[in-house]
């Protein structure tokens, strides 16, 4: 064995990573490397490791990376395996991309029923673009319905190998995953760094702890990090005290330092994610590196949302609760906001939809708190007649003198698909003002299309349409692609003439009507009938394009009294008081929260 | 009465009252309401305490009932002391006079014997019009009784089917004329609105049969499809369709429309009369917060600001009362803010309305809100009382809402 205080010779190290869609194994084959390091046993094994967030659990998906340090022998040689789980959503791409940065290679796991999916093909572009060697494997080959010929041929007409150095394994019995990791220790270069240069690691995530302040899991490039010495963020210059490194094995392990190629974390004592940012370099404060690592990039919110506490006394509490969630979350913004609808709340910029979703899904769960989202905007650039620019995060600030140009973000979007499913496809994303950009067969009967789309147009429902077009087949994938100028406006909602913010909307010109009479005929349906009649109107600035009424109510009486039943009449009455304070008014007109609600979540997309 | 209970707090084994209720007892209008929980059939949109068995065992068959009740009656003077005396007495169900007049009549002795009667009394009975012959209602009549309240609901055949309901259109007009001959001062008909397959026409028919019997006062509800009731299963499985509250808004405009005509006036949501003596008084105690007591199984009471009411089950009822048990399963203390509530929810479903000094500011500013949009009187707000316009009493349980304010 190698001496567990010693430095790791970097030739003895293989750092990987597992690049797999969602359900295709990647939990489960970490689960069976863990087994078979003999790290885990398999009665621990659910409560473990990976996927440590119930919301990760129940999505099968992985949303902060996790790292293990795997011993394995070849050969009666000693070896060091740093398995790096990566992210596994469009959202987290860039966080994606330094997890890949931090590995020389990669694992390309691939389901033998289904075939490549849109996010490994695009994860896997990433791995070719940082050198990553690619060991192809097929899972779950126990399966009935496995065809491991046609996938392997797949595979190996994208990453140009050989079908036959496809490797096949079952995560879940085990069968192949000793050789595949044989393979990694024979195929993965190991890590070449100066050992004796000054300290230069990339974190490739940071996660808050409520015990110990910030843990940053790094990968040393060159130098050594010590409990000895200062540490230095290069993207903020601010140093911090060493506090402790050490490796996971799974569980923490302290060490007295990290050397050129080893994965660990690192304490320093800072007490929030956004001084220990994902992709920026740790060095030596007192023999600081001249330059960083490279690579980093400040994370910019694509995707803006109002978040609303039903019961506005909430208020404070959902404060505090975002609070608590940055700490954890270095690309979560947030800004008070009030609405006239809605009352305080906040306008909170996120990634992308799943970021929002998990944010929102955390603060409901951990932090029990009941909240409106509004519909989600991007981010618009409106240039000005008057030469001035403004940026647009919210349809309420939508600007009001007379406009030049607007610039909306697109975003180069990768749509894998059975290829009876392309004319269904296409007619989506031409719907979504789309622009085919290119089709390859990737086999006989699955098709990869690359179209340039709005993101605005992608986070309206583009999803669970596809899905439901394609009865479940087709997956995508998307990265941002700058911007275009495009023919937008802001529709408003009026209720008896009163503006109700909550329901505005920036949509393309075409889409405007489509938009106002939908949302007018919803809205009809969803608020009760006053004791006055009610307009509901759709309106481009001071023009009217669509109208709907609520008839006034005329009947709100019980008749009788039940032979002297008054208790109940009166219990009857305090609750439709309580009903009644559930209300939000606009102007006079009464809105129950669940037509804010049902309004509302019927234009968010679902992911 | 409906088909539960409310909650409240535990009652008292003896029934017993606290002192505060008992002093207002003898300076407030009293009542009571004899409770009769039987019916030869159940109608398909009743989720009222009754029953057909004719035997339900355990003090509680119908031909023990007179007797059973009769001994909550002495309970009720005994907790009392003799403080009240009934100015109203109300006989409803269920269907009374299913049972034998003379069990009807001896309810009445024993109330008159026990808690003493005024001597222009109000004694009521409903009825049903094919529960009736000359000789019963002579019986009834000469026994005490001096109002009758039949049980109508429609003048055609059709809707009265889809209610379930025994008697032949023409009945209602033949019992109403035989009550007349028996001697009775005040008739009443109740219709029932808004039934499934019923029309504008069907209805203005029903009203106008009403009105030519002749008799003094109409009770005019729409229906209520009661969760639990057969009716309620048929709509629920589409065989019948919901009754429509606009349509129930034209109905109740139609019902003002011809009884206006023929010399009726509202005096409560659902209440029309010929002349203020024609005006229920017993109804109007409930309206004017006063007291009564509530006699037999599931039947509420109201003395001084303590709520109860009875066990449901006749069985239960009669073994209380075997027991010298007080039948009361629950009560409630009403505490200041609850009386507040109840005042504006019951005075203002009455044609003298509500006073604006009852109301606090928030109420008053209602009040002067619900004043401009039509559903109260300007004339009336102006000096002081808040009473219903013709759209605002369509519109009472809004209007109770804004004005009790949070």
């Amino acid at each position: 064995m190698l001496s567990s205080d010693a430095i790791t010779d970097p030739a003895r190290i293989r750092n990987f990573c597992i690049i797999a869609h969602i359900d295709h194994g990647k939990s489960t084959l970490a689960d069976r490397m863990l087994e078979l390091t003999g790290l885990v046993d398999s009665r621990q094994m659910r409560a473990q490791y990976l996927d440590k967030m119930d919301i990760e659990r129940e999505r099968g998906i992985t949303i902060k990376a996790q790292n293990v340090r795997l011993p394995w022998q070849v050969d009666g040689a000693d070896y060091v395996l740093h398995l790096i789980d990566t992210p596994g959503h469009v959202d987290f791409s860039y966080e994606v991309s330094r997890s890949l940065a931090a590995c020389e290679g990669a694992i390309l796991l691939v389901d033998a029923a289904q075939g490549i999916e849109a996010q490994t093909l695009a994860n896997l572009y990433l791995a070719l673009e940082n050198d990553l060697h690619l060991i192809p494997v097929l899972n779950k080959i126990d399966l009935p319905a496995a065809q491991p010929e046609k996938y392997a041929d797949e595979i190996a007409r994208i990453i140009g190998c050989d079908p036959g150095d496809v490797l096949r394994v079952s995560a879940k019995t085990g069968e192949g995953v000793r050789d595949l990791l044989d393979q990694v220790v024979a195929q993965v270069p190991h890590p070449v760094g100066d050992p004796d240069a000054p300290a230069r690691a990339l974190i490739f995530d940071s996660i808050y702890d409520i015990y110990r302040g910030v843990i940053s899991y790094v990968r040393v490039i060159d130098g050594r990090l010590t409990t000895r010495d200062r540490c230095l963020m290069m993207s903020t210059g601010a140093a911090h005290e060493t506090l402790e490194v050490g490796v996971a094995a799974p569980d923490p392990t302290p060490r007295p330092s990290l050397g050129v190629g080893e994965v660990g974390y690192v304490i320093s004592g800072v007490k929030d994610v956004r001084q220990a940012r994902v992709g920026d370099t740790i060095t030596s404060a007192t023999r600081p590196a001249k330059e960083s690592l490279g690579g980093y990039r400040h994370p910019k919110p694509m995707v803006y949302s109002g978040l609303y506490p039903i019961d506005g006394s909430d208020y404070p509490l959902l404060r505090d609760a975002l609070d608590k969630l940055q700490l954890n979350d270095a690309a979560l913004v947030y800004e008070p906001e009030t609405s006239t609808a809605l009352g305080f709340g906040f306008r909170c910029g996120f990634l992308g939809l799943l970021h929002l979703e998990i944010v929102r899904e955390r603060l409901e769960r951990e932090f029990d708190l009941a909240l409106i989202s509004t519909a989600p905007n991007v981010v618009y650039r409106v240039d000005m007649e008057s030469g001035d620019e403004v940026v647009v995060t919210n349809p309420a600030d939508w600007p009001d003198g007379k406009i030049g140009e607007i610039y909306e973000p697109v975003v180069a979007a990768m749509l894998l698909l059975p290829n009876d499913y392309v004319g269904a496809v296409m007619d989506l994303c031409q719907g979504r003002r789309g622009t085919l950009k290119g089709m390859d067969y990737l086999s006989e009967d699955r098709v990869e299309l690359k179209y340039t789309l709005p993101l605005g147009e992608i986070i309206f429902d583009f999803f669970d349409q596809l899905k439901s077009r394609t009865r479940g087949y087709a997956s995508l994938d998307y990265e941002p692609a700058g911007e275009q100028v495009a023919d937008l406006v802001k529709v408003d909602i009026l209720l008896q003439g009163e503006p109700v913010d909550a329901f505005s909307a920036i949509v393309h010109k075409d889409k405007a009507y489509a938009y106002g009479t939908a949302m007018a005929s919803k809205l009809r349906e969803l608020i009760p009938r006053q004791q006055f009649e009610v307009p509901i109107q759709a309106a481009i600035g001071s023009r009217v394009i669509a109208r709907e009424n609520i008839r006034a109510m005329r009947k709100d009486v019980l008749a009788k009294c039940y032979g002297g039943d008054i208790t109940r009449k009166r219990k009857l009455l305090e609750k439709q008081k309580e009903g009644k304070r559930r209300m939000k008014m606009v102007g006079r007109v009464e809105v129950p929260q669940e037509a804010f609600i049902a309004a509302l979540s019927t234009n968010a997309a679902k992911e | 009465m409906p088909s539960t209970l409310p909650d409240g707090d535990p009652a008292p084994a003896d029934g017993g009252l606290p002192e505060s209720a008992l002093a207002s007892a003898g300076s407030t209008p009293f009542g009571v309401y004899v409770h009769v929980p039987f019916c030869a059939s159940r109608c398909g949109y009743c989720d009222f305490n009754t029953y057909t068995a004719t035997e339900l065992g355990g003090g509680a068959s119908q031909d023990e009932y007179a007797a059973t009740a009769g001994a909550e009656i002495d309970l009720a003077a005994t907790v009392l002391g003799g403080r009240p005396v009934a100015q109203t007495v109300f006989f409803g169900g269920g269907t009374p006079t299913v049972l034998p007049a003379a069990d009807l009549v001896g309810l009445l002795s024993r109330i008159e014997a026990a808690l003493g009667l005024a001597p222009e009394a109000e004694i009521t009975t409903e009825a049903n019009p094919e529960s009736v012959q000359p000789a019963s209602l002579a019986a009834l009549r000469s026994g005490g009784f001096n109002r009758i309240s039949f049980g109508m609901q429609s003048a055609r055949r059709h809707v009265l089917a889809v209610l379930d309901r025994a008697h032949s259109p023409g009945r209602a007009a033949t019992a109403v004329a035989e009550a007349q001959s028996a001697g009775f001062e005040h008739i009443n008909l109740d219709l029932i609105y808004g039934t499934p397959g019923e029309t504008d026409a069907d209805w203005r028919a029903s009203l106008e049969a009403a009105v030519e019997t002749g008799v003094d006062h109409v009770s005019a509800y729409s229906l209520i499809v009661e969760p639990g009731t057969r009716l309620a299963a048929r709509v629920s499985r589409g065989e019948l369709p919901q009754p429509d509250d606009d349509v129930l808004a034209d109905r109740y405009a139609i019902a003002e429309e011809v009884l206006g005509a023929a010399g009726f006036e509202w005096y409560e949501v659902s209440n029309w009369a010929r002349s203020p003596a024609a005006r229920s008084q017993h109804n109007l105690l409930y309206w004017n917060g006063a007291n009564w007591w509530g006699v037999g199984p599931g039947a509420h009471s109201h003395v001084g600001g303590v709520r109860w009411w009875n066990v449901k089950h006749p069985r239960d009822y009669a073994a209380r009362l075997a027991g010298s048990r007080s039948p009361a399963a629950a009560r409630e203390v009403l505490t200041i803010d609850d009386k507040r509530v109840e005042r504006v929810m019951l005075a203002l479903r009455v044609r003298d309305g509500l006073a604006l000094a009852d109301l606090d500011e928030a109420g008053r500013a209602a009040a002067r809100q619900a004043a401009d949009d039509g559903l109260l009187e300007p004339g009336p707000l102006g000096t002081g009382r808040a009473v219903l316009s013709f759209r605002g009493r369509l519109l009472a349980d809004a209007v109770v809402r804004a004005m009790i304010g949070t």
